[in-house]
């Protein structure tokens, strides 16, 4: 009898079953657990329970969400937020835990640090208290983001309950114009499905857009599919896949790299296999994106312009978009590249990679910006590579700031927030109400074109600027 | 946590879609102990004039009605903390973030979906009548709103059980620890480069 054709997903998830209930939910086994800060509600509940963490081994802190972006010379000098980065270390000292910590070498954000440390490898279950956890699928693994009740449950028994999610396949075929992203490609998936689109769902991207992308892409990809709703996203491992994690850190070497290459080769969805729901995008049709409210599915291409309410014949619709406008000061009809700006902000999980900050240097390279910004390299292996190859230099000669490694001012817990009623043009992947700080404005869009949005002080189609 | 079997409590109507768990609790709250409580957190920064929450004409609600998308964005449980200790144990949308659902479930606090215009008419109702309650009966999987029409919804059996009895699911789990263990034996043969630098 020949075997139902599978999905990746399919294949990720049937490996990791330790238990099925009749009423089909089901116990999968996790292979790695990434923490931060947040963990200590976590902890708290382990501890109250007197459990310990059964696996030591796969379990991994990482200072990142309360982390400096300025000298890190000095202490911290707010009390509650230094006591969340000792906290970390405290919990994951007691427990034996690799702890990446402040000062370590490796330090970054966790979504940046674990592929870089090899880490992060195909077929895997990976989860962490954050909902940007989607990102690692880039290598085909199955990793999502869970709660702090669920982290507590992991700790204590290395495996989580499970309902099998439905799967959705989304196909981006042809090629991506100049300076259109793998950033610009996932605004528009989002754009087009909606901020619910895929509920319920694992998506797996596919198609040669999808193939052509570097790992940087593929993670910037699969990073922003929680803010289309998804369980988690992923994309088949292939040679791009193998090639980066080869020599890493953590990753396994020799013989055992040779047999773990073999197993993972064998992950890709069969020719056959069955999605419940098929999704096709033309990458020749995306342009440089950016969002007018507060949803990332307000991405539309920077030549639009305002939508009208006016327009909208659904009456609660129309007053959900008044109120983003209100919100986000905005006047229907206004040309989006009109829209002046008060600030940059390039970094995050979503896009301070090297490939990033590379592309933002690009366009900044013997320019200057017209507003004030920070750019905050995703891990110190990131930042020292970037001063190697003078792109620190670009930044600060431009004049923006450049920073420590961490969240930063995409979730604005460290101390680094847009100032109320500003404009921000930023490279993160939440423009919530709130979200960069109270009343902040914010536009998401690639690096290249936060760099454009620098240079002129309004958001502007990059490919009118050009790199240099 | 505490069970949940029945409840009859004032509803209030939420006509806002995509409400992210950043609006719920604000992330400066984050760093907060749990045990002073967080549902001075809840909604703290959309806390306007006009909010339905801050309306006198729905004070003591325990069920909120909102759009679609609710929950979506930040993993953070301190959204479902600040809703538990704002006194809520009850969630209705069309839909929900996924993480935002799972973590609710483990607190105590139940996510009703119902279809769109469902939901609709049941905002619809609660601000032509606020104030008025809304009854929900788990075991029987029917939410009846003002109109005294009983709605049923769907819930995984899952949650329904681990909801009505208040169940820990770590000590779940752990009666399949056998199984975990036989998982763990096979897997380091099968994957030997799973733990690494091993």
């Amino acid at each position: 009898m020949t075997q139902h054709p599978r999905s990746l997903f399919d294949k990720v998830w049937d490996a990791h079953l330790v238990a099925t209930r009749p009423d089909g939910q089901a116990l999968l086994a996790i292979d790695r657990h990434f923490l931060h800060e947040g963990s200590f509600h976590a902890f708290g509940m382990i501890d109250h329970a007197k459990r310990p963490v059964r696996r030591p081994e796969l379990t991994f802190a990482v200072a990142d969400h309360y982390v400096p972006s300025h000298s890190r010379a000095k202490p911290i000098a707010d009390p509650e937020i230094a006591n969340m980065v000792t906290m970390l270390e405290a919990n994951a000292g007691r427990h034996g835990l690799r702890h990446f910590g402040l000062h370590d070498p490796a330090q970054g954000i966790v979504h940046v640090l674990a592929p870089e440390q090899g880490l992060t490898l195909p077929g895997l279950t990976i989860v962490c208290g954050d909902s940007h956890t989607s990102t690692h699928g880039a290598f085909g693994a199955l990793a999502f983001g869970i709660g702090a009740t669920e982290v507590s449950h992991v700790l204590a028994t290395q495996t989580l309950w499970q309902r099998r999610p439905k799967t959705m396949r989304i196909t981006i075929d042809g090629e991506l114009g100049a300076h259109v992203t793998a950033k610009d490609l996932i605004l528009a998936v989002i754009g087009f499905i909606g901020a619910d689109g895929a509920a319920g769902h694992v998506i797996e991207y596919a198609g040669s857009a999808i193939r052509a992308l570097s790992m940087e892409g593929r993670l910037t990809v699969c990073n922003m599919s929680i803010e289309a709703g998804a369980r988690a996203g992923m994309i088949a491992p292939d040679d791009t896949t193998f090639s980066w994690i080869e020599g890493r850190t953590y990753a396994p070497k020799g013989a055992l790299f040779d047999r773990a290459v073999a197993h993972w080769r064998t992950l890709p969805s069969d020719p056959d296999a069955a999605f419940d729901r098929e999704v096709s995008l033309d990458a020749a049709a995306i342009a440089p994106s950016v969002t007018w409210g507060t949803s990332p599915e307000t991405a539309v291409p920077v030549t639009a312009a305002v939508p009208d309410p006016g327009a909208e014949s659904d009456p609660v619709r129309a007053g959900q978009m008044r109120k983003m406008l209100d919100y986000m000061g905005l006047a229907p009809g206004t040309r989006l590249e009109e829209v002046a700006i008060d600030r940059v902000f390039i970094g995050s999980c979503t896009n301070a990679r090297l490939e990033d900050l590379r592309a933002a240097a690009a366009v900044l390279r013997g320019r200057r910006a017209m507003v004030p910004g920070l750019v905050v390299p995703g891990s110190v292996p990131v930042r020292r590579q970037a001063e190697a190859e003078g792109l620190d230099r670009v930044f600060t000669a431009a004049g923006l700031e450049w920073g420590e490694p961490g969240c930063s001012m995409c979730v604005g817990i460290n101390g680094d927030l847009v100032p109320a009623g500003e404009r921000c043009a930023s490279t993160t992947n939440r423009n919530f109400p709130g979200r960069q700080g109270p009343n902040a404005r914010t536009h998401l869009m690639s690096p290249a074109m936060a760099a454009a949005a620098a240079v002129t002080g309004h958001l502007t189609d990059v490919r009118k600027l050009g790199a240099r | 946590m505490d069970p949940f079997v029945t409840l009859t409590a004032p509803a209030v109507p939420l006509d806002i879609a995509n409400i992210d768990t950043d609006q719920l609790l604000p992330a400066r709250f984050l760093k907060k102990p749990r045990s002073a409580g967080y549902g001075n957190f809840l909604f703290h920064d959309e806390r306007k004039p006009g909010f339905p929450l801050d309306d006198p004409a729905y004070a003591g609600a325990r069920v909120l009605v909102s759009d679609r998308n609710f929950g979506c964005g930040s993993s953070r449980e301190g959204a479902v903390y600040a809703l538990v200790d704002g006194g809520f144990r009850c969630v209705v949308a069309p839909s929900f973030g996924d993480i935002f659902a799972a973590n609710a479930a483990k607190n105590g606090l139940l996510t009703i979906a119902l279809p769109e215009a469902t939901v609709a008419d049941l905002r619809r109702q609660l601000q032509e009548t606020p104030g008025a309650a809304v009854t929900v009966d788990l075991p029987a999987q029917t939410l009846t709103g003002p109109d005294g029409q009983p709605l049923p919804f769907a819930i995984d059996p899952f949650k329904k059980e681990c909801l009505i009895e208040g169940l820990d699911d770590v000590a779940l789990t752990l009666r399949h620890q056998d199984a975990i263990d036989a998982f763990d034996r096979a897997d380091a043969e099968a994957r030997p480069w799973l733990v690494p630098g091993a």
